[in-house]
């Protein structure tokens, strides 16, 4: 790889998450629907994202906190799967997500006869998040740096680059992909690409990645 | 007094590391928490740790307590019972003595209050503090520890007027949130590594424990912490004790609380307890002072199977401090007791006697199994529920209240508050 002095070195960044409680809660689908028309776009990102911050110790069966609500609470498994397969990556921003959201839990509503319920202790407290981000003061100059880098980097920091900056870059991006096509490293860069962020932990993530970079760079391009 | 430092063997470097770039940006930030007392009770425990690490971060960080008659503490002992839901009965003067006693103590804590940067009140003593200091220049929090997920009305709705002045609120958990016009943050609670109930001990000192309390140290042991309260299910336990017994004729019951003196329910609840063990030489029913902290971490460690079959709970920090020693724990499937024991993993989550009773007979059949889950537990506390972790978000939350409400908070190094 050839060093481009006109590119900035990956400043390593890290962040912390607070859970703030909207005070919304659904005891049912209707209800669910009700608060996902207003609700603030903060907690649709939250229960899409919010569960990688979370512990896990194995894939989970469904991808996003609504999902889990109807599996586990409703006992709505047709929903659940439905609402699981939602991949968030292509929606160009939060609403058009919300929309999605509502289309499925609208199409369920018209097809079942009788609405399930939570149990009052199984409600969905729809909760939203702030997200404070601190400079490590970490730089990597040259991406084969990151072999080295990534294992070091906190869950925060993976969350940060990989899961978030899809939500901040225009291009919907994570931020190891923008940097890395800045150095010409185009065919690494769809490697990333494929990576599901979706299953598994973030301390997982971290090995994937870690894995993938260690091939390319120290076995050849053909991993 | 603790350093930080202290905190690396059981966290990493890194975790400490990351406390500290999150606090740069704080540094010289005047905090006051303000309490109730200095000894006893969780809430004095978890400050007497937090300032110091606070202040060793480089906050400019107080713990002051408001002082009061013994009329005032009956007043917030009613008022901390109606706020779990006990329906109490509001004697005359019990407001007046309450607001007495805190503008007593606002003439003393005024100007400390006045101005600091972050005002943090823990649980309802000293709530209306924030009514006598009108030239407040930080923000002011409440912090709330009680379980307010069903409230007595009448006494939540005169509290309630206090707390919606406040610029934020802190609650443990997503079910004790209440209808507030202000920002409601999350913050689970959290056990200190380095505390007698959680340091590690010696197998001598294991050892020691189950002599004390002729427990044979040969024999199997199940083990439940708790109060004797009907919420935590103690013949829910005696009844699984004795399902699995039969497949394990060695096991030994220890169930093990505080003592129940000025609480006439727990008196009730403990008698039927030692009726309901009878005769049974293999049931040792503990009743252990306020301050047995050492004697509770032995029992812990020293458990084949530990048990917390609660039918309610808050949180349930005897869980968490059993998954800390590396034991999975069985568990009634309520309240906090969900976010520690993931099913199959740090635990069992159960809804019957016999539901227990059949994942102790697992965990006994399957040692390894039982390692394994306990090698997790105690890296899901360590990852969510240690004190460093509270820390942690007690200083995003503090970044976040002094650097604006933006869902994104870029820290920029040279910045300050």
């Amino acid at each position: 790889m050839s060093t481009n002095a006109n590119v900035e070195p990956f400043s390593v960044k890290d962040c912390a998450l607070v859970t703030i409680a909207t005070g919304k809660k659904a005891q049912n689908l209707k209800e669910m629907r009700e608060h996902l028309l207003s609700i603030h776009l903060g907690s649709v990102y939250h229960h899409f994202w919010g569960g990688l911050l979370r512990p896990r110790f194995d894939e989970p069966e469904y991808n996003n906190d609504f999902a889990e609500w109807a599996h586990y609470a409703l006992q709505d498994n047709i929903l659940a799967e439905r609402l699981s397969v939602i991949n968030p990556d292509p929606f160009v921003n939060l609403e058009s997500l919300r929309q999605e959201l509502l289309d499925i839990i609208e199409q369920r509503l018209d097809e079942i006869e009788a609405l399930p319920w939570a149990k009052p202790d199984q409600q969905f407290h729809f909760l939203r998040s702030q997200m404070v981000v601190f400079d490590t003061q970490g730089k990597i100059e040259e991406p084969e740096e990151l072999v080295e880098a990534l294992p070091k980097m906190s869950v925060g920091s993976i969350f940060y680059h990989f899961i978030d900056a899809r939500r901040r870059s225009p291009e919907m991006m994570d931020d190891f992909r923008s940097w890395l096509r800045s150095r010409g490293a185009d065919d690494l860069c769809s490697q990333v690409a494929a990576v599901d962020p979706y299953f598994g932990s973030l301390v997982d993530l971290r090995a994937q990645l870690t894995d993938l970079f260690a091939k390319y760079y120290f076995r050849g391009v053909t991993v | 007094m603790t350093s930080i430092q202290d905190y690396v063997p059981v966290t990493g470097e890194n975790v400490i590391d990351r406390l500290r770039q999150l606090a740069r940006p704080l540094r010289g930030t005047k905090v006051v928490h303000v309490n109730s007392t200095y000894v006893g009770g969780g809430v004095a425990e978890i400050l007497s740790k937090l300032v110091p690490l606070q202040k060793d971060l480089g906050l400019d960080a107080r713990w002051e307590v408001i002082r009061g008659e013994e009329a005032f503490f009956q007043v917030t002992k009613s008022f901390h019972n109606a706020l779990q839901g006990i329906p109490v009965h509001l004697q005359d003067g019990f407001f007046k003595v309450y607001e007495e006693t805190a503008a007593r103590n606002s003439e003393e804590l005024r100007s400390i209050l006045e101005e600091a940067d972050i005002v943090v009140i823990h649980d309802p003593q000293p709530l209306p503090l924030l009514r006598s200091c009108p030239n407040r220049k930080g923000k002011w929090i409440w912090r709330c520890h009680i379980d307010l997920s069903h409230p007595y009305r009448p006494v939540w709705q005169y509290l309630r007027n206090y707390v919606m002045e406040y610029d934020a609120s802190i609650f443990s958990l997503a079910d004790f949130a209440q209808p507030l016009p202000h920002i409601q943050y999350l913050m689970p609670p959290s056990i200190d590594p380095l505390s007698a109930k959680n340091m590690d001990l010696t197998p001598e000192e294991v050892q020691a424990a189950k002599v004390q309390f002729d427990l044979d140290p040969d024999r199997l042991i199940m083990l439940q912490v708790s109060r004797f309260d009907r919420f935590k299910d103690p013949l829910g336990v005696i009844k699984s004790y004795r399902l699995v017994k039969s497949f394990a004729p060695s096991l030994q019951l220890v169930l093990a609380g505080g003592e129940a003196t000025d609480d006439p329910e727990g008196a009730a609840v403990l008698a039927e307890v030692r009726s309901e063990a009878g005769g049974d030489k293999d049931i040792h029913v503990l009743l252990l002072p306020p301050d047995a902290h050492v004697t509770i971490n032995a029992l812990q460690r020293g458990a084949d199977l530990v048990v917390q079959k609660s039918l309610k709970e808050g949180f349930g920090l005897t869980v968490t401090e059993a998954l800390w020693k590396g034991k999975p724990v069985i568990g009634g499937d309520a309240g906090g007791i969900r976010l520690q024991i993931v099913n199959h993993h740090t635990g069992f989550l159960v809804k019957t006697p016999e539901g227990a009773a059949l994942r102790a007979r697992y965990l006994l059949r399957h040692p390894d199994k039982a390692l394994e889950m306990g090698r997790i537990a105690k890296e899901l506390v360590r990852q969510n529920f240690l004190l460093t972790r509270n820390l942690q978000e007690y200083l995003s939350i503090l970044v976040a209240l002094i650097y604006g409400d933006q869902e994104r908070i870029e820290l920029q190094l040279k910045s300050a508050p």
